[in-house]
């Protein structure tokens, strides 16, 4: 057993980790995310040009990596600078899907040219991959979906959109699904665009009669989805473990220089022992990522036992962690002056994406 | 033991009913229920009614116009108006300095003061934290220096709630530096339009203006705006802290609060069916509710012995403590029970005049918000961790 990373992937994070300490302070981040557009373009294309993106992909599609690891080394470093450029929805959540289908798309995701967004979940959906009622109806040799789609990440900035919809079965079947790539500037393509509570950009996407392409086969879309999931959550849940970490280091810093009753508020025992089980949560969520990740390319129960285990511990280790950051900093950690709130917001938000603690504990239940 | 309200507390509770649906504004009550942003005319709206009607200072003696309730009474009242959507009644000057007032003031400042904190001519707002001085009050620095028939006040108070609409504030400041840090604080109120005062916003991690820091220059006081004496401000400031109890564990808004996540989960739909009924949602709920019937309980035993006579105790840090930490669990389950859609957040939704059509169901704009704003809740009016320490200290004898 050998839980150490190799050469390759050190490099990767110490490039990235540098990288993100020098060009991506939190002045910046909060100046990217309150912009008109909601990230920076100039990062964007400077995460390409660094391997960023290529580090998500394997050799077949043209990338360098690709598995597990490499997710986990990427987001948790990603977390750490609470990074907004929409990596994740144009290179897991759209990457997985494209790649798989060896779309040559992906060749242009990798250098930074083009962004791909998926939009599959729907307002009735909550968290739940299987519940689609979008239609899509083939129209000679084209296809016309009508969908409603909601929390898209990176819509507004993708050039294309990979959007699910029922081509059989009932709402809650897995069969019968399909994807379809669709130009966002097509006909009957809607955006409501916003950014989400912790600085993210989102939209709801709305397809009235639009013209879309079929993408891989027929029906048989579930499979995909899934795994572009459980590669998205291994991703989310090591950007929970960076910010997390950021989170708690911030809060040790203040606990040595925080002064009240005539002393530093580390020397208070009871946030001295809060703080060791906040210790002991980040290895837990570590050690849950690392399990996640080096199944993610095994049989499909196997993989998505280890994906839900980490979302789910995540989930609560997440809470504990966000809110003794705040608790422990006082007053200090309720403003947008402080960075730690920013922290806070984010890793509590994770646990609405690709389904929360309940959720996941519920599928494990199913699974095991 | 008799665990309903006795026949004369249930007339009671329909004449604040009745009053309730008559003469709280629909507008406001909307405003609150949806989470919308009140505005200062807002509250002030409000404190007019319940001031014309007599009930704006539930626990004032009759003498000054307040209604001289009961504990329990008082209890009944802030759960009727918290389920009725009412604006929370400001503090400050009702419920923090008018005691202080009224037991160490002057007959001149209970004159002057009182009716105009009553009538809405003066909004208060608390001084007493300062950036080095939080959990430990006591190191407050902020000076005022007597010089003939004025104090000079220099320094910096922060955290004030709303002070921004404040016309007063009511401030400890240090009157000495000798002998027990205690000692040497007085209790000063302070006019904001004084010359060298300065206030700036801070904003919180929702993005909103809900506090400020106050900076002090040489700002010139008239001695008569001494409360009490010269050096016995901590006196009145800790009385005021045992003073003012019925609303400790908020139960009004815990309650409220619970009413609101349960219509959520009744409307939010989880593999087909309303997450109500979806049996891990339904056990979060279960508990939580389970702890809020029982502190409403406890509330009403110390409220009960409190009527009685009974002297002030470390109840109301267990109050503070279970009832701030239900309350954010109720805030923490409604931002569950979103999914998805806790994530957008469009800060403008929360302005009255907004009327673009919501993301996702129409309820969720604010509910995230909450839960982050609500963190405040064990931090603030004596951190939880403090609380604990209280209780350890003054009913184990730890
Ligand atoms: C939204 C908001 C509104 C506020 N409004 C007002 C207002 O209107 N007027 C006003 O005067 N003040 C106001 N306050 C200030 C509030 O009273 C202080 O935040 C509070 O006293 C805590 O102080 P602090 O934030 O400096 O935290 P600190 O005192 O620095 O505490 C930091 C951490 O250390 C812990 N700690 C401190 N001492 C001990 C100890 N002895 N043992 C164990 N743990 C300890 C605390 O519990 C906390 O977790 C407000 C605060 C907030 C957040």
């Amino acid at each position: 057993m050998d839980f150490d990373l190799n050469e390759d992937r050190r490099m990767l994070q110490d490039t990235l980790g540098r990288f993100l300490r020098e060009q991506y302070t939190i002045e910046k981040r909060l100046e990217f995310a309150q912009s008109e557009q909601g990230y920076s373009s100039q990062m964007w294309q400077q995460f390409a040009d660094l391997g960023i993106i290529g580090a998500l992909f394997d050799e077949k599609a043209g990338g360098y990596g690709g598995h597990g690891d490499d997710l986990m080394v990427v987001f948790e470093q990603l977390g750490k600078a609470l990074v907004v450029e929409p990596i994740l929805s144009s290179a897991v959540l759209s990457g997985t899907i494209l790649s798989s289908l060896n779309s040559d798309l992906v060749e242009q995701i990798i250098s930074g040219q083009t962004q791909v967004s998926l939009a599959h979940l729907e307002p009735e959906s909550r968290y739940d991959l299987a519940h689609i009622s979008a239609s899509a109806v083939q129209d000679a040799d084209d296809w016309v979906i009508n969908a409603h789609k909601s929390m898209v990440l990176g819509a507004s900035s993708a050039n294309r959109l990979i959007v699910s919809a029922r081509t059989g079965g009932e709402a809650n079947d897995e069969n019968g699904i399909s994807l379809f790539l669709v130009d966002p500037m097509a006909s009957g393509v809607e955006l409501r665009s916003y950014s989400t509570i912790d600085g993210y950009g989102a939209a709801d996407v709305f397809l009235v009669n639009s013209p879309a392409q079929l993408l891989g086969d027929k029906d048989k879309a579930f499979a995909l989805i899934e795994l572009a999931h459980a590669r998205a959550i291994v991703a989310i849940c090591a950007q929970c473990l960076g910010a997390c970490e950021v989170a708690k280091d911030m809060t040790v810093e203040y606990m040595h220089t925080r002064k009240q009753f005539g002393v530093i508020i580390g020397k208070f025992q009871v946030l001295q022992h809060r703080m060791a089980d906040v210790l002991i949560e980040l290895e837990q969520m570590r050690s849950s990522i690392i399990n996640a990740a080096g199944y993610l390319e095994d049989g499909r129960i196997l993989r998505e036992k280890h994906v839900s285990a980490a979302k789910n511990l995540i989930g609560r280790a997440g809470r504990q962690i966000a809110e003794e950051a705040i608790q422990i900093h006082g007053g200090i950690a309720m403003t947008w002056e402080a960075s730690v709130s920013h922290y806070a917001k984010h890793i509590i938000m994770i646990d609405h994406l690709f389904g929360d603690t309940d959720h996941h504990l519920e599928r494990y239940i199913e699974l095991n | 033991m008799d665990l309903g309200y006795s026949e004369s507390e249930l007339a009671y509770r329909d004449e604040v009913r009745e009053f309730l649906a008559t003469r709280l504004p629909k507008r406001i009550a909307n405003l609150v229920k949806n989470g919308k942003r009140l505005a200062k005319r807002d509250y002030e709206e409000w404190q007019a009614i319940l001031n014309a009607r007599g009930w704006l200072a539930p626990n004032w003696p009759k003498e000054h116009g307040g209604a001289e309730w009961s504990a329990v009474q008082k209890h009944i009242f802030e759960e009727e108006c918290c389920i009725a959507g009412a604006p929370r009644i400001l503090p400050f000057g009702l419920g923090m300095l008018a005691p202080v007032l009224m037991k160490f003031g002057s007959e001149q400042q209970k004159a002057h003061y009182l009716p105009r904190i009553l009538d809405g001519t003066d909004w208060w707002c608390q001084g007493y934290s300062e950036p080095g001085a939080g959990s430990d009050l006591a190191s407050l620095k902020t000076k005022a220096e007597r010089q003939g028939d004025h104090y000079i006040v220099n320094g910096q108070k922060t955290w004030t709630t709303l002070g921004q609409y404040a016309d007063w504030i009511f401030c400890l400041v240090r009157t000495s530096s000798e002998g027990k840090r205690q000692e040497g604080i007085s209790f000063l109120l302070i006019d904001m339009k004084t010359p060298g005062i300065e206030i700036r916003p801070i904003i919180l991690l929702d993005g909103e203006h809900e506090v400020n820091e106050v900076f002090f220059t040489d700002v010139k006081v008239p001695v008569e705006n001494l409360v009490g004496e010269e050096n016995k401000g901590w006196t009145y400031a800790k009385y005021l802290l045992t003073h003012e109890r019925t609303g400790t564990a908020g139960i009004g808004f815990s309650n409220a609060a619970l009413a609101h996540l349960k219509s959520i989960a009744s409307t939010q739909m989880k593999s087909g069916r309303p997450l109500k009924q979806d049996p891990y949602f339904a056990a979060r709920m279960a508990q939580v509710e389970i702890d809020l019937e029982a502190l409403k309980t406890t509330n009403l035993r110390v409220l009960v012995q409190a009527d009685s006579g009974a002297a002030p105790g470390p109840e109301s840090s267990m109050l503070k403590i279970k009832g701030t930490v239900i309350r954010q669990e109720i805030n923490d389950l409604a931002r569950r029970a979103l999914g998805p859609y806790a994530l957008p957040f469009v800060s403008e939704a929360l302005d009255e005049g907004y009327n673009e059509s919501p993301i996702g169901p129409h309820y969720a704009n604010p509910i995230a918000a909450e839960y982050f704003n609500n963190r405040k809740l064990s931090i603030f009016a004596g951190s939880n961790e403090i609380q604990r320490g209280i209780i350890s200290k003054t009913k184990l004898g730890l």
